[in-house]
């Protein structure tokens, strides 16, 4: 019996002091014709040898390419501490601290955590961690809407430029509370959002909010200084959406916008995964919000305070819980119960094991790869870049063929060599976004470049999609 | 100390950067951050020995007892997290091609499809990252079913007052009024109360059954006749599913949607407070709304579904589509434990949430509901012990910890007063439920004899009792660098 200690002596003399003679009688509440036979579809339990070996074989067939891809999840190095500490059994087996005495490790991790990200975006406070980037984008979202009481709109401005799954996500969750979401445009040549295009989408309502993604989709630097603003003018909040790599050298979202008492964004959220989460296909990662302090009390989530015990001694505590859905249920600021603790635990690990000259040095590094990539790309005939203005550490390329063929060919060679945008950005058809992140060699680059030449060669010669023998 | 606080300048895990400091100066000046970026700077030892050292202040499954009620805090197998950590796996980019995903996919097909049987649903998405997400994607689907029909008038989802706190606010983020019913005297819904409340403005329930008193809502089968009569959907609450594993189905007892918490029934781990995964179920008419991506088999391949496939959907969740490193985690959890396995978990569970029960009832506690059979958790309620001796339920929780266990689930459900929410879970020994036993007759021998030090307790951990409303009043919830440190 896997997991189950259970000896025949225990359950004899556990049943006696029941009183009752079987297990199946300790069920004798359910109605008789609810009871089920055989789980015939679940096949037969599996020893640990067993299932190791069926693990092994499918991790193989998903093989190790080699990947270029960005577009919102990153391939970064993760020192073997991070997971090595997040991995014991204390972090790992324990729960949300609510018995704060018993769970001071968790606890203080979570505001040492909480104490990273305010430093990272300039802001006063952090919570504890949503799920992703993508649904702490739609909570910070309905924190502005029900902070805002300045313009009383249900409207937000998100830029075209941004993460076409945070658009989605955001719309399925915001708009079943009747918000509603306009989209800003990118400038065609530069690829940043213009604000001299955000007047003409003003109305008559005004905006809630104003998303302000940094670098956005693209890659491409935004004009933070500017679109924060430009918002404040509006008397909307400005929400940030930012790359916490980027912030090694980009500026904060608390220093946005010209100096005075309205300076910085409002909100800044994010997706923390750059931080020492592994790809894994896409979660599990963790959302960051971070907010001005005067809107702390708008913020879903756990957030973690420092206090102190009977004795005067500094402790850690879950606080502001009258904003939960545990105490304030159907008035809550959001139905979110977990945070992402053990993603957090990897990310506070990581931060601390990077400090702030290590961050920047990874930051500079996918910089430059990026850079050089690109570069290396655009000698291929056919392949140039497709905006004219700086990036961070992603690019997008104009193609000589249609993307979706070339990347299936790299594909087949082992190279991953972007995402293809032309099934979200139909009007930039045929471009790749693509990312080297620190991890990438020169090597691996030329690897890549040399391939798709060949790629792009032989479909030329051809004249035909086929896969060409290289 | 907190790892700010042992920062240094010039002090680094150098090991852990790119040797070189690359050339950024094409970034524009004006683009460039301002404010020093103040982290951490501490040796790579130093980080290691305080993490390390951090952890070691935790309770966990891995080294307490932990009878959480409603968290399901079961052994974690080691072998689960392990194998999801393969390296095919873990360094798979979201948006790689499924060419290079069929042993992941393989995975989560194999995991929908056991996650079908074992509820009796029609169809499984694996999208949500946790139970409120899943709470939300199920209301979602409801309030697109009934729009879909044109049907704009169901405005209000029912909820009974012992509901974990998660199922109003969920269902008031899917833009509903929540209201609530009360629960009868013998733990089950007030079946006059349901009467009188559903109406033509009714769009669902939101149930859990076994509920949070711990006991099986033996009217299931009314209670869904009456929603499903007004019109409305019925979503079952999937947090005590551990106690029905193999024995009773959600799609059986008539429920259209349901979330499943797999970081409770199927073991992933809790993580210090996530991540979860919270796969919704639903009955053939709701599948159409079901959230994105969602896996088929076509052929021998397995390829993602996403929404350009699925108009009807609510859509996507997540940016990348859910938490598939915890959805793998169960799938090992599910294969190793099979058909036989599943069962045994609600059998073996409910097991020693009677025999705690029974042997708790004996010592003198009052349990809530005595005259019903616990499901895989119990209410003991300490009124008396309030009433009589002044030490409180909390007081009992915090002493617990001084003697070596977690404390139980404390306030919750709020309609029993001074009350601890048991769940001693299927994978702890006779042995421990005796000692957790005799843990609770000494504290209330303590508790008669020198009751200052039950009201004091926990006197053994690293802080003493925390001052929580100094804590909201006057916040710190973020160390700042002092000058002399920027």
């Amino acid at each position: 019996m896997p997991f189950v200690p259970h000896t025949d002596e225990d359950v004899a003399a556990m049943l006696g002091a029941i009183g009752v003679a079987t297990i199946d009688d300790l069920f004798d509440e359910i109605p008789r014709e609810l009871r089920i036979g055989e789980l015939a579809a679940i096949p037969a339990g599996m020893a640990e040898m067993d299932i190791t070996r069926l693990m092994q074989a499918r991790a193989r067939a998903d093989g190790q390419p080699l990947c270029f891809i960005g577009a919102g999840a990153y391939d970064h190095h993760i020192p073997a501490a991070v997971w090595q500490i997040a991995s014991r059994g204390e972090f790992y087996s324990a729960y949300t601290p609510y018995q704060a005495e018993a769970s001071q490790g968790t606890l203080q991790l979570l505001y040492e955590f909480q104490s990273m990200m305010t430093a990272l975006t300039a802001l006063d406070v952090s919570n504890a961690s949503l799920y992703d980037g993508a649904s702490a984008l739609a909570e910070a979202v309905l924190m502005a809407v029900r902070a805002n009481r300045k313009t009383k709109s249900n409207r937000v401005l998100v830029p075209r430029a941004l993460h076409p799954a945070y658009r989605r996500v955001l719309r399925g969750i915001v708009e079943s509370q009747g918000i509603e979401v306009i989209e800003a445009p990118f400038d065609r040549q530069g690829g940043q959002t213009p604000a001299a295009a955000l007047d003409a989408l003003v109305g008559d309502g005004g905006f809630a909010a104003i998303v302000i993604n940094q670098p956005n989709f693209f890659g491409i630097i935004e004009e933070v200084d500017v679109l924060t603003d430009w918002a404040h003018a509006q008397g909307a909040l400005a929400i940030a959406v930012v790359n916490p790599i980027a912030m090694a050298l980009l500026k904060a979202p608390g220093e946005w916008g010209a100096v005075g008492p309205e300076r910085g964004a409002d909100i800044a959220c994010g997706e923390a995964q750059p931080l020492g989460m592994p790809l894994s296909s896409g979660g599990p990662y963790a959302g960051f919000l971070c907010c001005k302090k005067d809107l702390v009390r708008q913020m879903p989530g756990r957030i973690v305070g420092r206090t102190l015990d009977l004795e005067g001694k500094p402790g850690f505590t879950l606080t502001l819980q009258a904003r939960e859905q545990h105490i304030r249920r159907g008035k809550a600021t959001s139905n979110i119960c977990t945070n992402q603790g053990l993603l957090v635990t990897a990310a506070t690990i990581h931060l601390a094991l990077l400090g702030t000259a290590g961050l920047e040095r990874v930051a500079a590094a996918c910089h430059a790869n990026t850079r050089r990539l690109a570069a290396l790309l655009c000698e291929i005939p056919g392949v140039e870049p497709r905006f004219d203005r700086p990036m961070f550490h992603e690019q997008v390329l104009r193609l000589p063929a249609p993307t979706a063929d070339l990347l299936r060919a790299l594909a087949a060679h082992g190279v991953l060599g972007g995402f293809d945008l032309g099934p979200d950005y139909p009007d930039l058809d045929p471009a790749l976004l693509v990312c080297a992140t620190e991890l990438r060699t020169e090597e691996e680059m030329q690897r890549y470049v040399t391939t798709l030449a060949r790629v792009i060669a032989a479909r030329t010669q051809a004249k035909c999609p086929v896969e060409p023998k290289i | 100390m907190l790892i700010q606080e042992q920062s240094r300048p010039g002090r680094r895990a150098v090991a852990q950067a790119p040797l070189y400091s690359a050339e950024v100066s094409d970034i524009p000046a004006g683009a460039r951050r301002l404010v020093p970026l103040v982290l951490p700077e501490v040796s790579e030892l130093q980080a290691v020995r305080h993490y390390t050292r951090l952890s070691q202040k935790n309770f966990s499954i891995d080294t307490h007892f932990y009878p959480l009620g409603s968290c399901t805090m079961k052994y974690n197998p080691r072998a689960c997290n392990t194998l999801a950590m393969l390296p095919g796996l873990l360094a798979r980019h979201p948006a790689a091609p499924d060419s290079h995903g069929q042993g992941l996919l393989a995975c989560l097909f194999e995991l929908q499809e056991m996650l079908k049987e074992v509820t009796g649903m029609h169809a499984v998405s694996l999208a949500p990252s946790a139970g409120a997400q899943g709470e939300f994607a199920g209301v979602a689907m409801i309030r697109a079913y009934h729009r879909a029909r044109n049907d704009s008038a169901r405005t209000e989802i029912l909820v009974p007052d012992a509901a974990h706190g998660t199922n109003p606010a969920s269902a008031v983020m899917c833009g509903f009024v929540a209201r609530e019913i009360p629960t009868g005297p013998n733990g089950d819904v007030d079946i006059a109360a349901l009467r009188e409340a559903v109406g033509p403005q009714t769009a669902g329930i939101m149930l859990t059954n076994p509920s949070t008193v711990g006991v099986f809502d033996r009217s299931i089968q009314e209670i869904a006749g009456i929603v499903h009569a007004a019109g409305g959907l019925l979503y079952y609450d999937g947090a005590n599913l551990n106690a029905i594993l193999g024995k009773v189905r959600p799609g059986d007892m008539g429920f259209d949607v349901i979330h499943m918490n797999l970081h409770k029934t199927f073991s992933t781990p809790h993580g210090g407070g996530g991540p979860g995964a919270g796969p919704v179920g639903v009955s053939k008419r709701l599948e159409p709304f079901l959230p994105v991506p969602l896996v088929v088999q076509s052929g021998d391949d397995y390829r993602w579904v996403s929404e350009r496939e699925r108009p009807q959907s609510i859509g996507r969740l997540t940016a990348f589509g859910g938490n598939m490193g915890i959805l793998l985690r169960a799938y090992v959890y599910a294969r190793m434990l099979g058909r036989e396995g599943m069962k045994r978990v609600s059998e073996f569970s409910t097991l020693n949430a009677n025999y705690l029960m029974t042997r708790l009832k004996a010592a003198g506690f009052d349990a809530a509901y005595p005259q019903r059979r616990a499901s895989h958790e119990f209410i003991i309620t300490m009124k008396r012990e309030a009433r009589d001796l002044g030490v409180n339920a909390m007081d009992f929780a915090k002493r617990l910890l001084d003697y070596g266990f977690h404390a139980p689930t404390t306030y919750f459900p709020l309609l029993v007063p001074e009350c601890l929410l048991i769940e001693p879970t299927e994978t702890e020994t006779k042995e421990e439920l005796d000692d957790f036993v005799a843990a609770l007759v000494a504290i209330r021998e303590e508790a008669r004899t020198n009751p200052d030090l039950v009201k004091g307790a926990p006197h053994t951990m690293p802080v003493r009792r925390l001052d929580d409303v100094r804590a909201a009043r006057q916040l710190d919830l973020a160390w700042r660098p002092s000058a002399n440190c920027t």
